[in-house]
């Protein structure tokens, strides 16, 4: 049976962790390889690692990054943040990478996912969508949350899907950071309309959260980086409570 | 040993080569025949689209290096998809040596199938160590239905072929070299086939 992916993710910059880890036995606590073995050995599905850099050397010391995590580590992994063309997803998966995820490049080009598609296979392209709710509506936002536009969720969820995409990873930007659970009303409404699989992100804070995410949120895998850095769960833990609720889970 | 992954511009095999090397082996990457015909063992990989994969292995000439071969061959993911009789993806007619006919997934599940699921019914030292219902990570469409070659099942709307054996040629739908210690073993396995 297919079980449910529980994924962490790391925030990138210059090559480095960002957000502080709660990691006593991590020798550099500000490296990804190591953290990225550490969660793979713990039983993390997959992982994500999203750039977060802004400095004109970041495509360089991102594809040096994939390449270092793809000789070390045993699971899948997607990169995200700041890709906008099919040279940037090549260097990636040249590199090791085994899925890629667009974000406000393909809202700003749609085409672009049409193209990667073509190029490298629906397999390997995600299209995480960050939104939030505007007078009853879920409109998209763009640059990481902070600029709202007109496009609605679900259409453009829909669209996202006709041109190709293999997954979504969505975020709800009213849930991320409230450690209060997901958006499970929305994620089951995306789930069920949609035909291909849905990440559930933003808003994880124990574990009934992720139980509630799989079942009332109907998601296929969650993501959450803050709940695993700060070790206020371990994955196999988790992983326990998942199974006793009746929700298949590799372990 | 000499170790060859086929190289024939179809995807990622980059995280096949480190999954070895994380084994102790080098592999090579290739797509120069006489390099292939006397290497001791064969990846064939693949990602992508069927029939645009199979146009790569043509214009290489390596549709006629591959049935041939005599020593182990390991097809993975659209690798084997490729060495079965034919693909509905692209209308694509394969390499033949799987008699079974690749077909795709209905809208009764979601498509692509990505994570981790089980593998049973396992059939071939190529799984010496592994567990009924241990788990392996794929990601795919088109899937190859249960057969006389069928050496592991998996279920996804149905069960259906998650490896294939005939004679020196295997294959495998999911992604060892992303597998985690399951995937690991079964590489090294690969490796030591008397």
């Amino acid at each position: 049976m297919l079980t449910k992916r529980i994924i962490p993710c790391l925030d990138i910059k210059d090559g480095r962790t960002v957000k502080g880890v709660n990691f006593v036995d991590l020798r550099d606590a500000g490296d990804p390889v190591e953290l990225a073995k550490i969660y793979a050995d713990e039983g993390a599905d997959e992982l994500v690692f999203l750039d977060i850099s802004a400095t004109e050397e970041r495509r360089k010391t991102l594809a040096d990054l994939v390449k270092r995590v793809a000789e070390k580590v045993n699971i899948p992994f997607t990169v995200g943040g700041g890709i906008s063309s099919v040279e940037d997803v090549d260097v990636l998966l040249q590199n090791g990478a085994d899925k890629v995820s667009i974000n406000s490049s393909a809202v700003k080009n749609p085409e672009l996912i049409n193209e990667l598609v073509a190029k490298f296979g629906s397999q390997c392209i995600v299209v995480a969508i960050d939104a939030k709710q505007i007078n009853g509506e879920w409109r998209v936002h763009l640059v990481g949350g902070k600029v709202p536009t007109e496009i609605e969720l679900f259409q453009w969820a829909q669209e996202v899907e006709e041109r190709g995409a293999g997954e979504i990873l969505f975020t709800s930007m009213d849930h991320d950071g409230t450690k209060n659970g997901f958006a499970n009303e929305t994620l089951a409404k995306l789930s069920t309309e949609r035909n291909i699989p849905i990440i559930a992100s933003g808003g994880a804070g124990n574990m009934q959260h992720f139980v509630d995410t799989f079942i009332e949120g109907k998601a296929d895998a969650a993501l959450a980086a803050s709940v695993f850095h700060f070790k206020e769960m371990e994955i196999k833990d988790l992983k326990k409570k998942l199974q006793n609720n009746g929700i298949p889970v590799r372990l | 040993m000499k170790l060859v992954i086929v190289n024939y511009g179809a995807g990622n095999i980059q995280s096949i080569k480190f999954a070895f090397q994380r084994l102790g082996y080098e592999a090579v990457l290739t797509d120069d025949a006489e390099e292939i015909n006397t290497a001791d063992r064969v990846i064939f990989p693949g990602v992508g689209e069927a029939s645009s994969a199979m146009n790569k292995l043509k214009a290489s000439g390596l549709d006629k290096v591959i049935p041939a071969l005599r020593q182990p061959v390991l097809g993975i993911c659209l690798g084997m998809q490729l060495m079965c009789h034919s693909s509905e993806e692209g209308n694509t007619l394969g390499l033949g040596i799987f008699d079974t006919d690749v077909v795709r997934f209905t809208k009764n599940v979601k498509v692509p199938q990505i994570g981790w699921n089980q593998i049973t019914n396992l059939k071939s030292s190529l799984f010496r160590d592994v567990a009924e219902k241990d788990h392996i990570y794929l990601v795919h469409s088109y899937y190859a239905p249960i057969c006389k070659e069928t050496i592991a099942v998996s279920e996804y709307e149905l069960a259906y072929s998650s490896a294939l054996q005939k004679g020196n040629f295997y294959g495998v739908q999911f992604h060892p070299e992303k597998s985690s210690k399951v995937g690991e073993r079964i590489l090294k396995n690969f490796l030591e086939l008397s």
